[in-house]
């Protein structure tokens, strides 16, 4: 329904958008004792690891081939090269995951063309999968680079197989959780299915206490899981994002797929659930009956608060869709949204006009909104327009627990609403006694006769502080004098 | 890379005023201090990271990234520099280049941000920043921003450290090297006074400077300007007046203090904030400078006197912790806040430091540690997060500190960590920032949470995790001491 619009701005102030490679980096985070490596000069790496720091508060994995200014114009073989020996070395991945960058895309290192090289020289990474994909910064935004990096694990490691009729593939957008891809896990076991996660972020950056020490990611999808992706029955998948990641399965191993623009909110977990359900033979379980339930109870309570308010939201495309269209059922006017990047969810989306920019088109838009809904960037639009301001998606700096937060499923869509709901009431304008004071006119002319005197002694004392300035624009000892 | 980069590289690198420096031959010294960096092992920052973080706290002025969204859109907002008076330097800025941009050149696009900028934010200068993706299509910033300029009648100052220069420190210099070229000398200041000094390398990071600040107020002394903490714009222009500059010690921009020696022949000396000997040592020093330079000398007495009383007030404070904290062992990993600095106030807080770090350190600091803290001073030259989590785990140490980065392999070990780099949350600039250390680590170390997290689950399954590669060494022995500690005891009394 929304129609797209680019912003015109040369200058992008208060930037919503991430880079490619951090997107792809976040990807090949999900997978089981993993390396991932951007292809680059060493800023671009430490900025993305300070970020996927600051909003898991874990330990990132997160290498670079450090390139400096020669070694960019000569092109980066010999970085690839030393970056893959010594990445083995050090911490013995299973899998190593390149990821381009602005500066090696602009000087066009070939790097699938090096990669075999790399092969033929060091027999001993013989044991270790790499996985390329092309990610300049220059292009596309955070979402673009997640999915082009799920789509290069599928294309490098996934092969046909049998089909088990109880397998399927899994593949979460980047804007899950780990607390919602192990919603979804919960939901797909629930029907005696067996799921495949991937990237499965749940095992790697959910924040527990591993019994040693690793250089790689702990936890995620595991190799073989990978390639017993070639089995599933089907593929699901959460987010436009990953549609071309379903696509490649259905192309290498003819896998069916069904790809879910959201599963926030009611009516399309509905869906989820019939079809899970046609899938194995096996009713919805009573669980989600009540959930669901309860879901609908949990949107009464709470369009109190959402309906007729008006927000402006700004994320990636998948997100906005999935939170937009909720606050929309539940009564919410999208007054403006901003996202960093093309993609067909905007068509979904119900507001007028979705605008690729930044976070000071948000706030410019802004000023006569209820709620902002982005990422923590968006706490000093806040701050300076003192509105609410819902954090969602990544990055989000100054709050913890992100990992844990939900908002998929009908549990998942219920957190969502409480959490709107309760901070639209926490910020919702209290009324004091002193709030409706009368006219100077009004008192005059009602302190005029002494038989009136009287009534307004009342109320005058009927304010229990006295000390509120709303109802003293009389003199209280006049009043006090007149009464006796 | 232009010519002109280049030789500015080389120019950083001759810098006399570098210890590191002057131990080297001339060939040595030509090849410039950034060694290459290792592929697959490296860590930190890049040069525009280094620049931006040293000019960045110039908080009135706005500050714009030439490049692609990674640069900018991946690491704004992200530090705690504070200012008390604009806050437009926390607004991000950058040209978010395109395809188009990477082809035909993004000069023009860059032109436009610097009108818009102006045109919206009326800031009274615009620093913009070289990347490496417009560096290497070629992009001029310093003619753009020459044109801009006369365009519109503001400063717009290039500051060209592309990331792939070099490491961060390199960029720090860099973007010192733009104030040197383009803005310092280039406003007189409104009046001066022969108590005027200049702060460089510092930062304000967590509001540290004002825990400074105060004692020179009393004293008379006025900061012309802090280059570039809770800067502005128009007195870093101004600096060149000062009487004495004080290069805080972490040597970043040690290239402002030398050449502003050499061009309006202001003497400078190197200070820390951090310690209380050493905070009483550059009050000592700043009123030596500044009365050699002709301010009355009844400054030197008031000087002691006010060092008098607060060095005294500190050590009270901290000696309250003594009790509490006698014999814990603090691991301290660190190049930002000087290893030895804060070496004092943990000795005086009755603690044992069982290993520093020197990976930063230069000679003469590793002398000084090994002064304070004797010839067994256990110095560390290079620690692997596993060694670091061995020692932890193992408790040959009762806490961390340390920079960020490196705090998960504490808190995944169990044991208490403190940030002490530059995303702390708390100052600990001057006298009170001592004190303010010793407190903070008391919190931590004696945080009941501790005994929680090491108590193991009673069905014996603690710690394990999802396809963990290798399993833990000795999990059940770690498990074991863990567990005594918690009751207090230590792991031989355990009774099996
Ligand atoms: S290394 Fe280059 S491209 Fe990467 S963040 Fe630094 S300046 Fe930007």
């Amino acid at each position: 329904m929304a129609n797209v619009v680019e912003s015109k701005k040369a200058c992008a102030v208060n930037p919503l958008k991430m880079s490619q490679p951090l997107g792809a980096s976040f990807a090949f985070m999900g997978l089981d004792a993993c390396m991932p490596v951007m292809h680059g000069s060493q800023g671009c790496t430490s900025f993305g690891l300070v970020l996927l720091v600051r909003h898991f508060k874990e330990a990132i994995p997160l290498q670079t081939t450090a390139m400096n200014e020669v070694t960019s114009i000569l092109g980066g073989y010999d970085n690839i090269e030393a970056a893959l020996v010594n990445i083995y070395k050090r911490a013995a991945p299973k899998v190593i995951a390149i990821c381009s960058t602005g500066l090696t895309e602009t000087k066009g290192d070939d790097v699938d063309g090096y990669i075999v090289t790399v092969r033929k020289r060091k027999p001993e990474l013989a044991d270790t999968e790499i996985i390329y994909v092309s990610t300049p910064d220059y292009v596309g935004g955070f979402e673009d680079g997640y999915q082009h990096a799920v789509t290069a694990i599928v294309k490098t490691l996934v092969k046909p197989l049998p089909v088990r009729a109880d397998q399927v593939t899994l593949l979460p957008g980047s804007h899950l959780t780990p607390a919602d891809i192990d919603e979804l896990r919960e939901i797909i076991e629930a029907f005696g299915l067996n799921p495949i996660v991937l990237p499965d972020i749940s095992g790697s950056l959910d924040g527990h206490i591993p019994p040693d020490w690793r250089g790689t990611t702990i936890g995620g999808t595991t190799l073989e899981q990978i390639r017993a992706a070639g089995a599933s029955a089907l593929t699901i998948g959460i987010g436009e994002q990953t549609r071309e990641a379903a696509l490649a399965l259905q192309e290498i191993a003819g896998t069916p797929m069904e790809v879910y623009e959201r599963l926030t909110g009611l009516e399309v977990n509905d869906r989820l659930l019939q079809r899970l359900s046609a899938l194995s033979g096996n009713p919805v379980p009573a669980k989600y009956r009540r959930q669901r339930s309860q879901l609908l109870d949990a949107m009464l309570d709470g369009h109190f608060y959402t309906g007729g308010i008006k927000v402006a939201i700004a994320a990636e495309p998948d997100l906005l869709l999935a939170v937009g269209s909720l606050l929309h059922e539940m009564g919410a006017e999208l007054r403006c949204c901003i996202s960093t990047t093309k993609s067909a969810a905007h068509a979904l989306l119900p507001a007028e006009q979705v605008l690729l920019g930044d976070l000071e088109d948000l706030e410019q838009a802004a000023a006569d909104c209820d709620l902002l809904v982005t990422h923590s960037h968006g706490r000093q639009a806040a701050e300076r327009l003192h509105k609410p301001l819902l954090r969602i998606g990544f990055p989000v700096f100054d709050r913890i627990g992100n990992a844990h937060r939900r908002m998929v499923g009908y549990r998942g869509t219920m957190d969502l609403i409480f959490s709107i709901a309760n901070l639209m009431l926490e910020n919702m304008d209290h009324h004091h006694a002193g709030d409706w004071p009368l006219t100077p006119e009004a008192l005059r002319a009602a302190t005029t006769t002494s038989a009136r005197m009287a009534d307004v002694t009342v109320t005058a004392g009927s304010c229990s502080t006295g000390s509120c300035g709303g109802c003293a624009p009389s003199n209280p000892t006049d009043l006090a004098e007149a009464s006796v | 890379m232009s010519v002109s980069l280049k030789a500015k590289i080389a120019e950083v690198f001759e810098e006399p005023g570098c210890d590191k420096n002057q131990g080297k031959s001339e060939k040595e010294r030509k090849k410039g201090c950034t060694k290459q960096l290792n592929p697959g092992a490296a860590a930190g920052g890049c040069a525009f990271d280094g620049a931006k973080i040293a000019l960045q706290p110039i908080a009135d002025v706005a500050h714009l990234v030439h490049g692609p969204i990674a640069c900018e859109g991946n690491s704004w907002d992200n530090r705690h520099s504070a200012s008390s008076h604009s806050q437009i330097y926390r607004s991000g800025f950058t040209t978010d280049i395109n395809e188009l941009d990477v082809i035909y050149g993004g000069e023009k696009r860059l032109f436009k941000s610097i009108r818009e900028i102006l045109e919206k934010y009326d800031p009274p200068a615009i620093f913009v920043y070289q990347t490496c993706v417009t560096a290497l299509v070629g992009d001029d910033i310093e003619a753009v921003c020459q044109r801009a300029s006369e365009k519109f009648g503001k400063p717009v100052i290039p500051v060209n450290a592309p990331g792939f220069a070099g490491p961060k420190n390199l960029g720090n210099k860099l973007g010192a090297e733009a104030l040197l070229d383009y803005v310092i000398g280039t406003v007189e200041p409104e009046f001066t006074t022969p108590y005027d000094i200049n702060i460089i390398g510092e930062y304000n990071l967590v509001g540290e400077l004002w825990q400074v600040k105060p004692l020179l107020d009393a004293l008379g002394i006025r900061v012309l300007s802090c280059i570039s903490g809770d800067g502005r714009y128009n007195e870093v222009a101004s600096a060149h007046r000062a009487k004495v500059n004080m290069m805080v010690c972490s040597k970043s921009m040690i290239n402002i203090a030398t050449k502003m020696e050499q061009r309006w022949g202001i003497p400078y000396f190197e200070g820390s904030f951090y310690g209380i000997g050493d905070m009483s040592d550059t009050l000592r020093q700043i009123a030596k400078l500044l009365v050699q330079q002709g301010a009355p000398d009844d400054l030197l007495e008031r000087t002691e006197r006010l060092i008098e009383v607060e060095e005294a007030r500190a050590w009270k404070r901290i000696a309250h912790y003594k009790q509490r904290l006698a014999g814990k062992r603090v691991l301290l990993i660190t190049g930002g806040v000087k290893s030895w600095s804060v070496v004092a106030a943990l000795q005086e807080g009755g603690m044992e430091i069982v290993g520093t770090s020197i990976k930063k350190s230069t000679k003469e600091d590793k002398e000084k540690i090994k002064e304070i803290m004797g010839d067994d001073a256990h110095m560390i030259d290079d620690m692997t997060p596993r060694e670091m989590y061995a020692m932890l785990r193992d408790a040959r140490a009762d806490i961390m500190l340390s920079g960020g980065r490196s705090q998960f392999v504490a808190l995944k070990a169990r044991m208490p960590w403190l940030d002490i780099n530059q995303e702390r949350y708390y100052p600990y600039g001057g006298y009170e920032g001592m004190v303010e250390l010793v407190k903070q680590i008391d919190r931590a170390l004696f945080n009941p949470v501790w005994q929680q997290v090491r108590i193991a689950a009673p069905w014996g399954d603690d710690g394990e995790t999802l396809g963990a590669v290798q399993p833990a060494a000795k999990p059940l022995d770690f498990l074991a001491t863990a567990a005594a500690r918690s009751l207090g005891l230590e792991p031989e009394e355990v009774p099996v």
